[in-house]
């Protein structure tokens, strides 16, 4: 698997420098291929997705549905932002609450804590195994399950079904 | 008709960056400044970068401007989590209004809630 790891972050950094590029002239080809070649030997060990996962079309039909709502999400939280930031008197409740999640893997979990940072009033300030930490700017509820319920809105479930 | 929707996501995302800067200067401890900072700024610079997208298209410049909307859209959260996280271990106080802290508490510190305001 190691091979095959290093063989897809090659692929998938060389598609990123042709789009940078955007070019197919032969010169910018080679160095492009040595240059990501290098990073590949030096970063691929460290790829956190499971290459063959990504051949799963089920996974990626999840992704598509998570980009709007996740871009739904955050136009909400800068409104949300922006009432709180014009409103005369700072209505601020802040608080730090804990978490738990049900994801598994590390990827998922990462994309979970940056959802949350970019949805309304919420920022992760911890992860430690499977219990996030949560920057709230107004805590609306003390009770753990409800808390968790309204911050985590629409995200676990479809980040469960991409990256589980 | 591509051309004037650009300058449409350019203002919006100006004018995010432009309330994003106000809570900065509004807010009265580092975490919530940093949620103010974080959501905008992201917001608004991915704006100004897709209407720059669609302005020029599927050119350099335009795919340019939509890789970095992903590696914008990746790296604050990471960026802000990761100086929230090292102000809290290091104590940097909280707002005296914050209502709790489950993540002193967890780490059995003493409170680094502020009991004065800073001004």
């Amino acid at each position: 698997m190691r091979a095959g790891r290093v063989i897809f972050y090659w692929l998938g950094a060389m598609a990123v420098w042709l789009l940078l590029t955007w070019t197919v002239h032969w010169q910018s080809l080679v160095v492009g291929a040595l240059v990501t070649l290098i990073a590949a030997l030096a970063f691929g060990q460290q790829l956190p997705v499971m290459p063959l996962r990504l051949f799963n079309p089920r996974r990626w039909f999840w992704l598509l549905v998570y980009i709007p709502v996740f871009a739904w999400q955050c136009f909400k939280a800068n409104l949300d932002v922006a009432m709180r930031v014009l409103s005369p008197g700072l209505q601020l409740r802040p608080g730090i609450v804990r978490m738990k999640t049900s994801l598994k893997t590390d990827i998922a979990r990462t994309f979970l804590a940056n959802s949350i940072t970019l949805t309304p009033g919420t920022m992760t300030v911890e992860i430690k195994e499977d219990v996030l930490y949560i920057h709230w700017i107004d805590v609306q509820s003390e009770d753990p399950e409800k808390a968790a319920r309204i911050i985590k809105g629409p995200f676990e479930k479809l980040l469960a079904r991409i990256f589980d | 008709m591509t051309e004037p929707l650009g300058w449409v996501f350019i203002i919006a995302g100006v004018i995010f960056n432009v309330l994003g800067c106000l809570g900065l200067v509004r807010f009265p401890d580092l975490y919530n400044r940093m949620q103010a900072a974080t959501k905008s700024v992201t917001l608004g610079t991915c704006g100004i970068l897709f209407g720059i997208f669609l302005q020029t298209g599927f050119s350099a410049l335009g795919i340019k401007a939509l890789v970095a909307v992903l590696f914008v859209v990746i790296n604050l959260p990471v960026a802000s989590h990761a100086l929230s996280r090292g102000s809290l271990i290091n104590g940097v106080k909280l707002w005296k209004k914050t209502i709790k802290d489950e993540f002193t508490e967890d780490r059995g510190g003493a409170s680094i809630i502020d009991t004065e305001d800073p001004e």
